[in-house]
C-alpha cells in the first residue's frame, strides 16, 4: 500500500510539467472557439460601442456619444419599461411553479405522467410554439377568445394587435410555457430535499396544513426560490426576443412590445446602426451584471439555510 | 369500543379517498391547460380552412359545415336536419355568424360529411414552406453542433476536473462568467465577423472562393463560409461554457481510484478520458447530447441574421418565413408547426428521464 502511494506520488511529481501541457492541450479546442466566438466578439462589441458605423462607410470614433444618446433617448426608456413589464410574470410564475411542484410531489399513481405533461410546453418553446400562440390569440377565431365567448358571452380583447393587451398576452404565454419548466423541477427537487421529520414533528404539535406550508416549506425552499428568482431576472432582462420577433414585431403600435433585446436587433440589422446597437447591448450586459451583484449581496441575507 | 375504532378508521379512509380524488381533479385541470394549446394546434392542422375561420369551432376536426348548391357556387351552411326530402339549414355568414333558417330540397345540400379529417394540409405545408430542405438543414446543423459541443466540452471539462495546470481555476471562473453574457452582445460582432472575414480573405488571396456558392451535383449547399453557409451556422455553436461546467461537475464526482490505477499502468490522459471518464459519465453525456440537440434544433436569431437564401434556412427560420407569407392560412401553418415540433417531442419522450437530472446538474452553481 505504502509502496503504491510512493509510486503514485512520484508519477505525479514527474508529470507536473507534462500535466500542465496536457491540460492546455485538452482545453485548446474549446478555448480557441471560446476565444474566437465569445471573447473576441465581446471585446469587439465594446470597442464598437464607441464608434458610429453602418457597415458601408468607414467607422467613425465618436467617444461616448452612443451612450449619451442612449441614456437621453425617451424611446429607449420606454423599451426598458416594456422589458420590466414583461418581468411581472416572474413572481406569478414562481408561485405557479411551486404549486405545480407540490401537486406532482404527491405519492399518487401515474404522477410521473403528469410531470411529463407539465414539462411539455417548456420543451416545445421556440418559433413553432410562438406561431401557435399567434393563432391562439387571434381576436376572432383564436382559442382564447372562443373560450371567453363560450364562458362569458363577451368579446375578448384583440390581444397581440391591441396596444394595451399585447404585453400581458406575452406574459400569459410566458407563464404557460415556463411554469411547468425548469422552476418546477427545481422546486420539486427542493421539496424532496426537505427532511420529512420536520413535518412529523409539526404533526405531533398539531400544526395544520397551512402552518406546515408557511413555517416549514416556504423557509426551507428559500434558497431554491432565491436561485430561481435571480435566474429569472437575468433571463428577463434579456427576454422578449424570439417571441417578439415572431409574434409582434415590436408592436402594435410600433414600440409597444419592443424590448431591449429586440431594440438592439432592429438597430443593428434593420437600421444598420452597428455602433449604437453595440452600446445598447453593453448597457444590457452591465444591467445583468449589476443585478447579479445586487441580488447576491442584499438578497443573500434573507436566505434561510 | 371496537366499532368506534373501526368507524374512525373508515372515516380516515374516506377522507383519504376524497383527498385523492380532489388531487387528481386538480392535476387533470392543470394538465389540460398544458395540453390544450397543443390539441388546438393539432385540431386546426386537420381542418378545412372554412371550418377554422368561424366563431364557434369544434375541437374535433370534423367538418361541421355542409355546402348548399347555389347559382353563385357552393355556399357554406350549417345543416340542422335532413329527412331525405327537405333539409333545414342555416346560412353561415362570412364573419362566421349564423344567418336565418332556410328549408331547401335535400339534394341541394352537398358534402354532408361530419366525419371528415383533412390530412392534405400536411403535404401542402411541407411543399409550400420548403420544409423538406429546412428539415435537412436543421438536422445537419444539429448533428454537427451536438457532436462538436460534446467533444470540446468533455475535453475541457476533463482538464478542469482532473489535470493540474497554472491558472486553471481562474480560467474556469472566466468560463463561468461568460454564461452571463447576453446573446445580443456577441450577435453583432459575430455577424460582422462572418460577413466581413470571407470578403477580406477573398481580397487577400485574390479569389472569389470564400464567398462562392457551392454545389454537389446541381444541389446547392451554400457558400464556402460567411453568409448562407453551413460553416457560419455551425461554427459559433461548437463551444459551450454551460456544457463544460455541467460535465466538470459530473467528472468531479467520479472517484479517482480507477484513474490512479490506470496511470500506474501507464495510461495516458487521453486514454483515461476516453476509456474511463467518458464511459462512467454516460448519464451526464446523454443529458448534454439531448440538451444540445434540442438547443441547436430551435436555434433562431443567429440563423435569422446569417441566412438570406431560403435553401439554407433551418426549420425555425423557414417557419417564420412561412408565417410571413401565409399568415392567414392557419390550417397550413399549424400543420407546419406540428411537423416542426414532432422531432422535439420525440426526443423528449424517449429521453424523458434525463431531463430532470440535466436541469439539476446544470443548476447547482459551484
Amino acid at each position: 500500500m505504502v509502496e503504491v502511494d510512493q509510486k503514485n506520488r512520484n508519477i505525479h511529481r514527474r508529470g507536473r510539467f507534462r500535466q500542465a501541457l496536457e491540460g492546455y492541450a485538452f482545453l485548446m479546442p474549446n478555448f480557441l472557439g471560446f476565444a474566437a466566438f465569445t471573447f473576441l466578439p465581446v471585446v469587439a462589441s465594446f470597442i464598437l460601442a464607441f464608434y458610429s458605423w453602418d457597415m458601408m462607410q468607414d467607422a467613425r470614433f465618436i467617444g461616448l456619444r452612443n451612450f449619451i444618446k442612449l441614456l437621453t433617448n425617451p424611446e429607449f426608456w420606454y423599451y426598458f419599461y416594456n422589458t420590466v413589464f414583461l418581468m411581472i410574470g416572474i413572481p406569478i410564475g414562481m408561485l405557479l411553479s411551486l404549486g405545480m411542484a407540490m401537486l406532482v410531489n404527491q405519492k399518487l399513481k401515474g404522477i410521473v405522467a403528469f410531470r411529463t405533461i407539465y414539462f411539455l410546453p417548456h420543451i416545445s418553446v421556440g418559433v413553432a410554439l410562438y406561431v401557435l400562440w399567434v393563432w391562439i390569440y387571434n381576436p376572432d377565431y383564436g382559442l382564447f377568445n372562443q373560450l371567453i365567448r363560450f364562458f362569458t358571452g363577451l368579446e375578448g380583447p384583440a390581444w397581440l394587435s391591441d396596444r394595451f393587451w399585447a404585453k400581458p398576452a406575452l406574459v400569459i404565454m410566458g407563464l404557460w410555457a415556463g411554469a411547468g419548466g425548469k422552476s418546477m423541477i427545481l422546486y420539486l427537487a427542493g421539496l424532496q430535499g426537505i427532511d420529512p421529520s420536520l413535518y412529523e414533528v409539526a404533526d405531533i404539535d398539531g400544526v395544520g396544513a397551512w402552518g406546515k406550508f408557511r413555517y416549514i416549506t416556504i423557509p426551507m425552499l428559500t434558497p431554491t426560490s432565491f436561485f430561481i428568482f435571480i435566474m429569472s431576472v437575468i433571463e428577463g432582462f434579456q427576454g422578449g426576443f424570439d417571441q417578439v420577433i415572431v409574434m409582434t414585431g415590436g408592436g402594435p403600435p410600433p414600440g409597444a412590445t419592443t424590448t431591449i433585446s429586440y431594440y438592439i436587433f432592429t438597430q443593428a440589422f434593420e437600421e444598420q446602426r452597428m455602433g449604437y446597437a453595440a452600446a445598447v447591448s453593453w448597457f444590457l450586459f452591465l444591467l445583468v451584471f449589476a443585478v447579479t451583484l445586487i441580488n447576491w449581496r442584499y438578497g443573500g441575507r434573507r436566505v434561510h439555510y | 369500543m371496537i366499532s368506534e375504532v373501526e368507524r374512525s378508521k373508515r372515516r380516515k379512509q374516506r377522507r383519504d379517498l376524497i383527498r385523492r380524488v380532489i388531487s387528481y381533479l386538480v392535476l387533470c385541470v392543470v394538465a389540460l391547460t398544458m395540453v390544450g394549446p397543443f390539441l388546438w394546434m393539432i385540431s386546426t392542422s386537420f381542418k378545412e380552412k372554412d371550418d377554422v375561420m368561424t366563431k364557434k369551432t369544434h375541437i374535433i376536426p370534423w367538418r361541421v359545415f355542409s355546402y348548399l348548391r347555389t347559382a353563385e357556387g357552393p355556399q357554406r351552411v350549417k345543416l340542422l336536419s335532413d329527412n331525405g326530402q327537405v333539409a333545414r339549414v342555416r346560412e353561415i355568414l362570412p364573419d362566421g355568424t349564423v344567418g336565418s333558417l332556410r328549408t331547401v330540397p335535400s339534394q341541394e345540400v352537398v358534402s354532408k360529411g361530419r366525419h371528415y379529417l383533412k390530412s392534405r394540409n400536411y403535404p401542402e405545408a411541407w411543399q409550400e414552406g420548403n420544409l423538406g430542405r429546412a428539415y435537412l438543414n436543421t438536422l445537419i446543423i444539429a448533428i454537427f453542433i451536438t457532436f462538436g459541443k460534446v467533444l470540446t466540452s468533455s475535453l475541457a471539462a476533463f482538464a478542469f476536473a482532473r489535470l493540474n495546470f497554472p491558472g486553471r481555476d481562474k480560467l474556469f471562473l472566466a468560463y463561468l462568467g461568460t454564461m452571463m453574457i447576453p446573446e445580443t452582445v456577441t450577435l453583432i460582432p459575430l455577424f460582422v465577423l462572418f460577413r466581413k472575414v470571407p470578403e477580406i480573405l477573398n481580397g487577400l488571396f485574390n479569389t472569389g472562393y470564400f464567398t462562392a456558392s457551392l454545389y454537389i451535383g446541381d444541389w446547392f449547399v451554400g457558400t464556402a463560409m460567411g453568409v448562407d453557409s453551413y460553416f457560419s451556422l455551425i461554427a459559433p455553436g461548437l463551444f459551450t461554457a454551460y456544457g463544460t461546467f455541467m460535465l466538470r461537475q459530473f467528472f468531479m464526482s467520479i472517484p479517482r481510484d480507477l484513474e490512479d490505477a490506470a496511470r500506474i499502468d501507464g495510461c495516458s490522459s487521453l486514454a483515461i478520458w476516453w476509456r474511463i471518464i467518458l464511459p462512467l459519465s454516460k448519464p451526464a453525456m446523454v443529458t448534454l447530447v439531448i440538451f444540445t440537440f434540442m438547443g441547436s434544433w430551435r436555434m433562431f436569431v443567429w440563423p435569422l441574421v446569417i441566412v438570406d437564401n431560403p435553401k439554407m434556412m433551418p426549420l425555425s427560420v423557414a417557419l417564420k418565413l412561412f408565417q410571413d407569407q401565409y399568415s392567414v392560412e392557419m390550417t397550413l401553418l399549424m400543420a407546419a408547426t406540428v411537423i416542426a415540433l414532432i422531432p422535439i417531442l420525440t426526443v423528449y419522450i424517449s429521453g424523458q428521464k434525463y431531463f430532470t437530472e440535466g436541469i439539476l446538474l446544470g443548476a447547482v452553481k459551484g
